[in-house]
């Protein structure tokens, strides 16, 4: 048995469980709906926030972007500003495109040995951890913004907007909002990998498998509520009206199944600032990629540049003076 | 040579499935299992080497002894290492905390293809470092791993003489080539960390022999190689004479001249072992040349006789140390601007730490190319030109008459050296030079070359004599890549810009694609170079006929 995968898939079920005993057996509406959601919130936030001050805290002594392109030099040699910047518009440009669209990750290769018959290794294209990756987060952004919808009245335009496009393919009642299959699917997709996939299965540690595990739970107890248990939306959004107005109000219809939800969600929320999940801010300040290629123009200037000791010419020049005069090399000093 | 192991049977070893099945499930757990194995290791420093710069804890040690002789504190100096370097770096600090084991970068380690040893994937390498950094500095690491079982949940561990030993074995097996950090969607930078790892081991004295005596010599005699100022001249000398063998021409150098227009550093390697020698050749050919027709006055200096820094693989501390000779160097002599020859990790330094450590440089010019009138402003501010860039305009201009049929033999491919690659963006300024000077030139394969290209093997102070098996599985990629364009196009001559690739290289060829070798990119360019006053010359630079005078 794999127990780096077996205690965080535990893990999840008991907190789920633990959501929905509490609620159903033991009445803790207020601890599950209202408690817990507050702190987890507030730990994300102060998290987020100490974990990204404590980043910028620290100095960038040097600018040594990756370079993935020509570089400018020649006027008549064609630079690639986008993977090679040298401007601050190059950099947004290749962040954005980071951010937004994975780039780097875009470009993943297999690497395949072929022994014997040619000895050959080659390299193929590998899209889908890409793909699997882009369906992911975008799926998961459009999932939270539509639960924006709970927490606004009157419910904004544009998350109207985004629901409008997320059910657009009409299917079923109520509609089907294709970003949450999709949000499953790519989780179990990732998941896959790190299961089967040899070399990510050697690399995974308990800590990748838990956040995955989360948000499956989270997914599929949020699609079992819209789609198959029919909760009582109208209650839920006077409890979540409730939370975003300061006026916190248990409604009587809500069952577990919602609690388990609200609680997972609470988890992943909390567990956020502490765990690999904070890539999502480290994007942003990562030096290999948000710095300009052009420390040969620019001096970049070291916050805590100190002087160290040398070995100077004068140095030099007295241990092999005599060397040098007699093989006629030039001398300050004559003797 | 890699004495144990025949190409074949090196191929025989590579298995991208790691983990048998009667290993621990956890990597965690393998940590004591690591044999640090002949072949595979650099000898330890002597401790002389270590005393010249003063750097800690310097003594007779061996890798396989169960004793290491460290500190006694060694635990507390390293905690405190790392401290201060996730406060001083903020890569490190980010590096340390976002990866979130994708795999994306497993399979683009060089090692990690040659020997399919799983501790060889980037990810691995650094989760070497990362696992003590949760265990000793998250907050989570510090209530897990109170809890039984709770270090195994985070991937912690804790900063065990194993894990140590360990730590210290695959950091010097990674050549700090940055090709993961291509494609890490975070830009997460192995080098980096190899950079940090490396320069904590330097703390409580755990440096290898080929770096430390390098950086001991070009301390105290200028170079790497330890070549005194009078041999230096020696050496240079004898190439003149070879040249004026084969062209007819004096190419003398200058040293040390005050009030040059140019300083020019180039690896000492060059100077030392073919077939970097001919590329040495080159640069004086070229000089010469310059000297003649357009009166440019360029400098060599025994004091600043290294470009490359094996510093850099020691500590940032004692890169800017061997550095700084360059600037002092250059102020001392009143130069317009630097010169810097075929290097790769010594392009790195220049190009993106030099002017940060060591400047600002306010005492030169803005680089100018006198002749062409081409300003380089991509190199204003540290005053320092790359020589393909410098050579590059003066094609573009016209003002070298070149004769291309002097390398009709050559059928090139060119490699791109891993710092000029992806530390500098330097990939078309060399093509266009070799592509002046040779006819045939073909590319090896897309995912080999440019951003990607794939590192010698030998890089970052990893070429040795000792770790041969290494060094030979870690330049399978390229020599694969190489042989494919040997056999499709006929490829003979692997061009390159770099002076451990001229070295490494050349093993590699010998090894896995012997009917290819090495040329710098410089060689080709004395070949064929016209000087003024020349006889009509029969051999190139390596003393062997040239095209079509063997039949004549």
């Amino acid at each position: 048995m794999n127990q780096r995968y077996l205690i965080p898939l535990t893990a999840v079920f008991l907190l789920f469980l633990l959501a929905y005993t509490g609620v159903e057996g033991l009445g803790l509406q207020v601890v599950f709906g209202v408690l817990i959601p507050y702190l987890a919130v507030a730990a994300f936030l102060i998290g987020f926030v100490i974990k990204v001050k404590g980043w910028a805290a620290s100095a960038v002594p040097f600018r040594i972007p990756t370079t993935c392109g020509q570089q400018k030099s020649l006027p008549w040699i064609k630079q690639n500003t986008i993977d090679n910047p040298n401007t601050s518009a190059g950099v947004f440009v290749r962040m954005l495109l980071e951010i937004f669209a994975f780039r780097s990750l875009f470009r993943n290769t297999k690497a395949a040995f072929n022994r014997h018959a040619s000895n050959r290794l080659s390299y193929s294209w590998e899209i889908f951890l890409w793909v699997g990756a882009l369906a992911f987060h975008y799926a998961f952004l459009v999932v939270l913004l539509r639960h924006l919808r709970f927490f606004t009245a009157p419910v904004p335009g544009c998350i109207q907007l985004i629901e409008y496009l997320d059910g657009i393919v009409q299917v079923g009642l109520p509609g089907l909002f294709i970003s949450g299959p999709v949000l499953l699917l790519a989780a179990l997709f990732l998941l896959s990998r790190r299961v089967l996939d040899a070399k990510v299965s050697y690399i995974s540690q308990a800590a990748d498998y838990f956040p995955l595990f989360l948000i499956i739970g989270i997914a599929i107890t949020g699609i079992a509520m819209r789609y198959f248990t029919k909760v009582d939306i109208i209650g839920i959004k006077e409890l979540t009206m409730g939370l975003a107005t300061f006026h916190p109000h248990i409604p009587e219809e809500v069952g577990g199944l919602f609690y388990g939800h609200l609680f997972l969600v609470s988890i992943l929320f909390a567990y956020f600032p502490m765990s690999k999940l904070m890539h999502m801010g480290g994007i942003f300040l990562s030096p290999t990629r948000n710095m300009a290629n052009n420390t040969r123009a620019k001096r970049h200037v070291n916050p805590w540049n100190y002087d160290v000791p040398i070995h100077t010419y004068e140095q030099y020049e007295d241990h092999f003076r005599d060397k040098m005069i007699e093989a006629g090399l030039p001398v300050d000093k004559k003797e | 040579m890699a004495d144990e192991l025949t190409p074949d049977e090196a191929l025989d070893k590579i298995d991208y499935r790691p983990r048998s099945s009667s290993e621990p499930r956890n990597w965690l757990d393998t940590t004591k299992s690591v044999q640090i194995r002949p072949g595979m290791y650099c000898y330890a420093a002597k401790p002389e080497s270590v005393e010249t710069l003063g750097l800690p804890n310097a003594r007779a040690w061996n890798p396989t002894d169960e004793d290491w002789k460290l500190p006694e504190n060694w635990q507390e100096i390293l905690h405190n290492g790392i401290k201060e370097r996730l406060e001083r770096f903020r890569t490190f600090k980010i590096f340390m905390d976002v990866c979130v084991r994708c795999g994306a970068c497993a399979d683009k380690c060089h090692f990690f293809l040659g020997t399919g040893d799983p501790k060889n994937m980037p990810v691995l390498r650094a989760e070497l470092l990362r696992s003590i950094y949760r265990n000793d500095f998250t907050l989570a690491g510090k209530i897990l791993k109170k809890l039984p079982g709770g270090q195994r949940l985070l991937g912690a561990r804790d900063l065990t003489l194993d894990a140590l030993k360990e730590m210290w074995y695959y950091f010097f097996q990674c050549t700090e080539c940055r090709r993961c950090s291509v494609f890490c969607p975070y830009g997460i930078d192995t080098a980096e960390i190899t950079i940090m790892g490396r320069e904590l081991l330097n703390l409580i004295g755990l440096n290898i022999d080929w770096i430390a005596t390098p950086v001991s010599n070009c301390y105290q005699t200028g170079n790497h190689l330890g070549i005194q100022p009078h041999a230096f001249k020696d050496m240079l000398d004898f190439f003149v004479e070879d040249i004026e063998e084969i062209t007819g021409v004096n190419c003398a150098p200058q040293y040390q001249k005050k009030g040059a227009d140019i300083l020019f550093v180039t690896p000492s390697g060059d100077v030392f072992a073919d077939p970097g020698t001919y590329t040495c050749q080159g640069y004086l050919i070229l000089f010469k040349y310059l000297k003649e027709k357009y009166g440019l006055d360029v400098t060599w200096s025994t004091y600043a006789s290294e470009g490359g820094n094996f510093g850099f693989f020691t500590s940032h501390e004692t890169m800017k140390r061997l550095n700084a000779k360059m600037y002092a160097e250059a102020r001392r002599l009143g130069v317009k601007w630097i010169l810097g020859g075929e290097c790769g990790h010594m392009w790195r330094v220049i190009h993106q730490y030099m002017d940060t450590m060591n400047g600002p440089a306010d005492f030169m010019e803005v680089p100018v190319n006198p002749i062409t009138g081409t300003r380089f402003d991509n190199a204003a501010s540290t005053k320092m030109v790359h020589i393909t860039e410098f050579t590059a305009d003066l094609i573009k201009h016209g003002k070298l008459e070149l004769d291309k049929s002097r390398n009709a033999n050559r059928i090139m491919t060119f490699h791109d050296s891993c710092n000029p690659a992806r530390g500098m963006g330097l990939l078309e300024e060399p093509r266009y030079v070799i592509k002046a000077c040779v006819d045939q030139f073909y590319e090896m394969p897309p995912n080999t070359i440019r951003e990607q290209t794939f590192c010698c093997g030998s890089g970052a102070g990893l070429n040795a004599g000792e770790n041969m098996e290494l060094r030979m599985a870690g330049a399978l990629p390229r020599a694969n890549a190489l042989k494919y364009v040997h056999e499709k196009f006929g490829v003979n001559t692997l061009g390159t810009i770099c002076a451990i690739d001229r070295a490494a290289l050349s093993t590699l060829c010998e090894y896995w694609v012997p009917e290819c070798e090495v040329a710098g990119v410089h060689e080709l360019v004395g070949n064929a170079l016209i000087l003024p006053g020349e006889k009509e010359r029969t051999e190139d630079l390596r003393m062997e006929p040239l095209p079509g005078v063997e039949e004549e």
